[in-house]
This record gives structure tokens, sequence and C-alpha cells, in this order.
């Protein structure tokens, strides 16, 4: 599954997607940076509500395909200009982290 | 590669929001030397913590990492205050970081241990009111 087919499968809706095939092959949540940082894998799509740009930085470092922004959590201008220019999907749901999850779990599987 | 190849950075203390640039840098340039993309990772996500922890409490310093045939090594040297109990500041969760840093996702207490956890080799050397100097290596 492509982080674009994300998009038009779960509630969420896209705030920059610059490489939008990365493929999502696993979810990972959390909004401490150094825990996900040592546990988030390559591919991921990043279940967070932690929004500031070092968040772009860990997600360019662990490989994720994507963050989720959860709760309705969205960037400001700058983080955005930042993700998007470091090549970083961001989307953004109104779900929690948990139903997001659990919505990832119905298309990945 | 015969020869071996040093990237020198100067980390900005005063702008914790730009913390991690030297590491995407780094990513960067060891994927143009062909490096494999698991030791790349863990190279860019070690050195990203030590970055991180120089502008948290060292405010700034300077990393450089050398690139040889067998390994990739990484050097951060800070004039910070150094760390009273290095046994200590390795356990995980132990923590001296200010709420400010907490609220912006850092200050688990996770940057060292990820860092030894990332590395084959990691030493601290510090001294109190002088500095720190952290030495790892990925072996390649």
């Amino acid at each position: 599954m492509t982080v674009e087919g994300l998009t038009k499968i779960i509630d969420c809706s896209a705030l920059t997607m610059p490489d939008p095939e990365a493929e999502v092959t696993g979810a990972y949540i959390g909004d401490l940076l150094s825990w996900v940082m040592g546990r988030a894998s390559e591919g991921d799509a990043w279940i967070t509500i932690m929004s500031n740009v070092n968040t772009v930085a860990v997600a360019t470092l662990t490989g994720v395909s994507c963050i989720i922004l959860a709760e309705g959590v969205t960037l400001d201008d700058e983080v955005l200009s930042t993700a998007k220019n470091k090549g970083v999907n961001v989307l953004s749901t109104v779900m929690s982290a948990y139903d997001c999850a659990v919505a990832l779990n119905g298309v990945l599987r | 590669m015969s020869e071996e190849l040093i990237f020198r950075f100067n980390v900005d203390g005063d702008d914790f929001t730009s913390a991690g640039q030297a590491s995407v840098q780094v990513k960067k340039n060891l994927r143009q030397l062909g490096i494999d993309a698991e030791t790349i990772r863990r190279v860019s996500v070690a050195m990203y913590e030590g970055e991180i922890n120089m502008v948290i409490h060292a405010g700034g310093g300077v990393a450089e990492v050398r690139v040889t045939d067998e390994y990739i090594e990484i050097v951060l040297d800070d004039h910070g205050p150094g760390i009273k109990n290095i046994e200590e500041a390795m356990k995980a969760g132990f923590s001296t970081a200010p709420d400010t840093i907490r609220s912006l996702g850092f200050g688990a207490g996770m940057g060292l241990p990820n860092m030894k956890r990332y590395t084959d080799e990691m030493h601290i050397t510090s001294t109190v009111g002088v500095g720190t100097k952290i030495v790892m290596r990925v072996n390649i």
C-alpha cells in the first residue's frame, strides 16, 4: 500500500505528500522522539501528536513512509515547508491514535 | 575507498529547531558513498541523539564523522557542563532535560542508551565544568 493509496482508504488528509509512492509496510505510535527513533521501522506509518520540526527530522532519519498526525493535530507553515523540502509525507486525521492504528490494521493486512 | 573521509559540522547550540541538520547531511553523504541502508540508519540515529544532547545540555559543539573501509566513527565534542555520573546518565529513563525540552518530545532519558544501542562501540569522557567527548563506531 502506498501513502497515496492510504489517503484514499482511511479517513485522513495529506498536509503534504512529496513522496506519494512511498510504501507503507507497518505502523508505529509514539510521541517521545528518542523512543520512536529507537523503535520505528523503515516504511512504518508513524502515528503521533507531536508536530514540531524535530518530528520531521526523526521521520527523515528513521525512513518512515509518512507521519500521521492524530486527533486533528496540524502543522504550522514553517514545519510544513520543512517537511515538503525534506520529502516527508505528512497526513492528518481526526481519529485517535488507536482508531487510526485499527484502520491501518484493516488495510495493511 | 582507499582514503578515509572526514565530515565536520558545527552544531549550533542556540537553535533547537535546527538540530538534526548535521545528521541529515551525514545521512545524505553516506548514501552517496553507497553505504548500506541499515548502517546509515544506525549512524544517523546515533548522531542525531548526540546532536540533540549537545543542543539541550552543552550549548552546541563540534561533530566529526570519519568514514574508513571498516567503520564509521562519530566524534562529538562539546564544552558544556560535563556529565557528573556517566553510569547514571546511561540508564534508560534518566534525564536532566528541562520541561521545555520534554514538551518538544525529547528528554525521556533515551538519548545515550539509543546511541549505545545503535553503535558497536561507544566511549564517553567527561569532566564537570569542562565538557564531554563521545566517540562512537559503527562497523561496516
